[in-house]
């Protein structure tokens, strides 16, 4: 069994599984709750003003058959009055004083009022807080959420106010809806910001009903762009953090979150350097009894690899996502296919026949079976054909040997040397 | 059993051993990832209900789909110590996946099938999944080694008891080792279940025949608590004549001689006759088939309607080519010089007043008299109790099914708790072994319940 425990910028929780601000945190009736079920820590819903809400808030995306590749909402911070969340934190703290209880705020971006509500909220005991400066809807309207989270000055100076009263962590929730995200990070770490956490909701339009070509969702047939989650935004979210993991100037703790639905996809945000990871998605979608799995196979898989704690996965692949100029342009893989696997769907030939590069032949052998098999001088290793391929082990990508590496800046280098001699 | 997913359905005569071979295939990775992500994670859901030993099937379901093979393996072994048999022998159409609420919506999920895909991974890759407890000082004795007694003695050394399970037999696993048909359950599956309790620490002292080897009171004397685990015993008799002739078989044994080799090259090509349409006469006339019987019937006294075999089995023993003969009653079994079985004299039946299971009561019809040509007889009518054995530990029983507190499992030496088939009848469970793993593992847990009690007294005095 290894060492879950995590100390996330100064916060301890039992395990570094966190439920998101978002409904599942929504009273201490239901955080309570998940701390019985196993969760390390749970971000409350964000706390502030004013109270009100919307009816019809969600929509789900389903894929073929799948429910909820992706979430999608366009509801408001909470929706109860502020004294009642900080009798339940006060509560909830009192019960499971080893778990991270972190209060997630927004308020205008004015100094008193940030002054104001970390105080009130820090009176009643918390472990940490969290600025939401990502929702995406609603607030955004009146200067707060990802209106203010857009902007570094602003996510700078509020960090920097919250931090002026704050006696605990503060984290900055970052939102994706920006070009660059390293640029906000760094503007919560001049602020002064203990951690920062990543993503908040990305912008969307679930669909459209063809019938009475409404939103979805739709308020009184109007619609409003919503934030979007769940495993669809997994890829976006794992860049975003690794992207801030590998900045040289951005040196403080990652929390990670965005379409973490199993223990695989939480290792995989912790090697990319996440000290901690918060889930919505998929806690909304099956329940709070899916993080016994999470622990679980996470101490199966540490067991399994002779990791003890924690440390020895945070961050271990953060030195192998670089810049695409320092790629070896001469490392090459090509397609293999083994036929005694492949079951003959033809979805790679037709793959590549008519979307890539023409290298899968369909053949026939002496004995009238059909197969496949890859030219390989002309496979260019682009993966598709494995992708599209239904059976594991039916196609492998096999490195082959060609000539020493040479990376595009090495290359740029190398042609640029003789013009500054001359 | 899942019949659509059995692919080789031919039987070779050449070499019996492969028809003997697992005829369901594993399910393959990519059949259990897309079947595991089809399950809905039900709340409350109605499949762990259905279980009798509650395993939490969407839990495990969910490790295998998250790749926690090793997790998934240890929530089934957790709940059903015997859970790699289960997941093969268990009639889960009558059970869990009965229960799937993907039944009204789509095709219930293969739960057996899962459950199989989960414990291979454990058996492969070695994994042993519990810990002895830290010990208490006290000791259980077990009768039996078979899933009840190996359930009990599982759960008790969990709990830091020093158990010691007592075994007639060459190895432990009782029916699922020795009894269960091979190409269902192939006897190294039963072999790793007991080896993982052997590895808590629990002594197995096999060719040792209670009330023979060791007597009942030494036992009961030595222990601090006994648990009998024995089931049950041979098929009775039939009562009609000529059934000691040579070719005059007891179904259970002659399953038995098919689960350890070399098999039995007697039966190609032969007209065997199996008595019965319960569970084991189809293991019984399956088993024939795949000997290389020529000509296998079942003869049944009732009709299609009342056989107590489960509908998947029937239709298992159809797709082999067994017959069956419905108000059949045997009368006589007609040998050649040598005694050997020539023929079986049968009589028509047809079916009068309901009985006291509510059957209808099969009577002869007079005069329909007529015989088969027979090589073989195999007798599968039910099983007798070890009366005598019981009688030694001084237990009531009623018809050798031994009495006890349903509560407690406690018998009536509060001391001798009992537990699986030798429990069986009078509205106790039934005789699967699923149930025989659970009232093991309930036991258990009685048992302790029971010292922990005591202590607290003791210590209240
Ligand atoms: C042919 C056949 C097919 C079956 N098929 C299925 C099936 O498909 N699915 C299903 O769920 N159930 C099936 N069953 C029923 C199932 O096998 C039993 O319900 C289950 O094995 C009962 O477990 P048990 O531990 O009580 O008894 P057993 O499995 O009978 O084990 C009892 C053990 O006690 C030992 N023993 C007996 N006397 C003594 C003694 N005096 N001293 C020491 N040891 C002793 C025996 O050797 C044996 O190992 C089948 C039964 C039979 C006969
Ligand atoms: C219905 C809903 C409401 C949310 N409300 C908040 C909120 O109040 N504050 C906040 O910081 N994030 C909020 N989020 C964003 C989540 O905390 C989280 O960042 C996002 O859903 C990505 O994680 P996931 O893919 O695990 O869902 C909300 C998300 C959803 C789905
Ligand atoms: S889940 Fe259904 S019942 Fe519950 S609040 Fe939402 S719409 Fe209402």
């Amino acid at each position: 069994m290894a060492d879950l425990r995590v100390n996330f910028a100064g916060i301890q929780s039992p395990n570094p599984f966190w439920l998101a601000s978002a409904p599942p945190t929504n009273s201490g009736y239901q955080v309570q709750r998940a701390f019985e079920a196993g969760w390390g820590g749970a971000v409350w819903k964000t706390l502030g003003e004013p109270i009100l809400n919307v009816s019809s808030r969600f929509a789900g995306t389903h894929f073929n058959g799948q429910r909820v590749a992706g979430f999608n909402n366009i509801e408001l911070i909470t929706d109860r009055p502020l004294e009642e969340n900080l009798k339940e934190i006060y509560e909830t703290k009192k019960r499971f004083s080893n778990h991270a209880v972190i209060a997630s705020l927004m308020v205008e971006p004015k100094q008193e009022k940030w002054h104001e509500i970390v105080k009130r909220v820090q009176d009643v005991g918390v472990d940490g807080f969290e600025l939401n400066f990502g929702c995406p809807h609603g607030m955004a309207e009146r200067g707060m959420g990802s209106a203010s989270g857009q902007v570094p000055e602003l996510v700078e100076k509020q960090t920097y106010w919250a931090k002026e009263a704050a006696k605990v962590p503060v984290i900055v929730k970052l939102t994706p809806n920006i070009t660059d995200i390293t640029a906000t990070a760094y503007a919560a770490v001049q602020g002064g910001a203990d951690a920062i956490s990543m993503i908040n909701t990305i912008n969307s339009l679930a669909g459209v009903d063809l019938d009475s070509w409404n939103t979805i969702p739709h308020v009184a047939g109007k619609g409003a762009h919503g934030g979007y989650c769940g495993p669809a935004v997994k890829p976006i979210a794992l860049n975003m953090v690794a992207e801030c993991a590998r900045h040289p100037e951005i040196n403080v703790p990652i929390s990670g979150i965005g379409g973490i639905s199993t223990w695989k996809d939480a290792v995989e945000f912790m090697l990319m350097g996440a000290g901690s990871v918060q889930v919505c998605t998929a806690a909304m979608h099956h329940g709070f009894s899916i993080v016994e799995d999470m622990i679980d196979g996470l101490n199966n898989y540490l067991d399994s690899k002779g990791i003890a704690a924690l440390d020895g996965l945070i961050g271990q692949s953060v030195e192998k996502y670089s810049d695409w100029g320092n790629l070896d342009l001469n490392y090459k893989i090509v397609a293999r296919i083994n036929n005694d696997v492949c079951i003959n769907c033809n979805k790679c030939h037709i793959a590549c026949e008519d979307t890539s590069h023409q290298c899968i032949d369909m053949l026939t052998s002496e004995n009238g079976n059909a197969y496949l098999e890859v030219r390989e001088e002309d496979c260019v290793g682009c993966n598709l054909c494995s992708i599209v391929c239904p059976v594991d082990g039916a196609i492998d990508m096999v490195e082959i040997p060609n000539g020493e590496p040479m990376t595009w800046n090495e290359r740029q280098a190398a042609i640029k040397l003789p013009i500054c001699n001359s | 059993m899942n019949l659509n997913r059995v692919k080789n359905k031919t039987i070779s005569l050449d070499n019996l051993r492969t028809n003997f071979q697992e005829i369901e295939p594993d399910l393959t990775p990519k059949e259990a990832i897309e079947e595991s992500n089809r399950c809905l994670y039900c709340y409350d859901a109605p499949c762990i209900k259905a279980c009798p030993t509650s395993i939490n099937i969407p839990s495990f379901i969910k490790k295998i789909a998250s790749g926690n093979l090793k997790g998934s393996a240890r929530v089934i072994m957790e709940s059903n110590p015997v859970g790699a048999s289960c997941a093969r022998v268990c009639p889960t159409e009558e059970l869990c996946e009965g229960a799937c609420v993907l039944n009204n919506a789509s095709l219930p999920i293969m739960i057996g099938n899962l459950q199989r895909h989960a414990t291979n991974w454990a058996i492969k890759n070695n994994e042993q999944l519990f810990q002895a407890g830290e010990a208490t000082g006290k000791s259980v004795a077990i009768i039996g080694g078979g899933p009840a007694g190996l359930s009990a003695a599982r759960e008790l050394a969990r709990l830091g008891y020093e158990v010691t399970i007592f075994e007639a037999k060459d190895k432990a696993g009782g029916l699922d080792t020795y009894g269960i048909v091979s190409f269902r359950l192939p006897q190294e599956i039963s072999l790793w279940e007991v080896e993982q309790v052997e590895k808590l620490g629990v002594k197995i002292q096999t060719n040792t025949k209670v009330g023979k080897d060791i007597k009942a009171e030494e036992i009961i004397s030595n222990y601090d608590a006994v648990v009998l685990a024995i089931g049950m015993s041979k098929v009775p008799m039939l009562g009609i004549e000529g059934e000691e002739a040579e070719g005059v078989l007891d179904a259970i044994e002659f399953v038995e001689g098919t689960k350890t080799p070399p098999l039995d090259q007697e039966f190609i090509g032969k007209k065997v006759v199996v008595i019965g349409a319960g569970n084991t006469a189809i293991d019984a006339a399956t088993c024939s088939v795949r000997l290389g019987a020529g000509d296998v019937k079942m003869i049944y006294r009732r009709t299609e309607k009342e056989m107590t075999a489960y509908e998947f089995e029937y239709e298992f023993a159809k797709q082999d080519g067994v017959e069956f003969r419905w108000l059949t009653q045997p009368k006589r079994i007609i040998q050649d010089e040598a005694g050997k079985v020539k023929a079986l004299e049968c009589i028509r039946m047809e079916l009068g007043e309901p009985d006291d299971s509510g059957r209808r009561r099969p009577t002869p019809i007079p005069g329909s008299e007529f015989t088969m040509e027979v090589d073989a007889v195999i007798k599968a009518i039910g099983q007798t109790r070890y009366v005598h054995l019981i009688e030694e530990f001084g237990l009531e029983h009623n018809k050798g099914i031994v009495k006890i507190d349903a509560a407690t499992h406690q018998t009536s030496n509060p001391k001798v708790y009992a537990a699986g088939d030798v429990i069986f009848g009078d509205g106790q469970g039934e005789a699967m072994v699923v149930t025989a793993a659970q009232q093991g593992k309930l036991t258990a847990h009685a048992i302790h319940k029971q010292f922990i009690t005591n202590e607290a007294t003791l210590e209240s005095v």
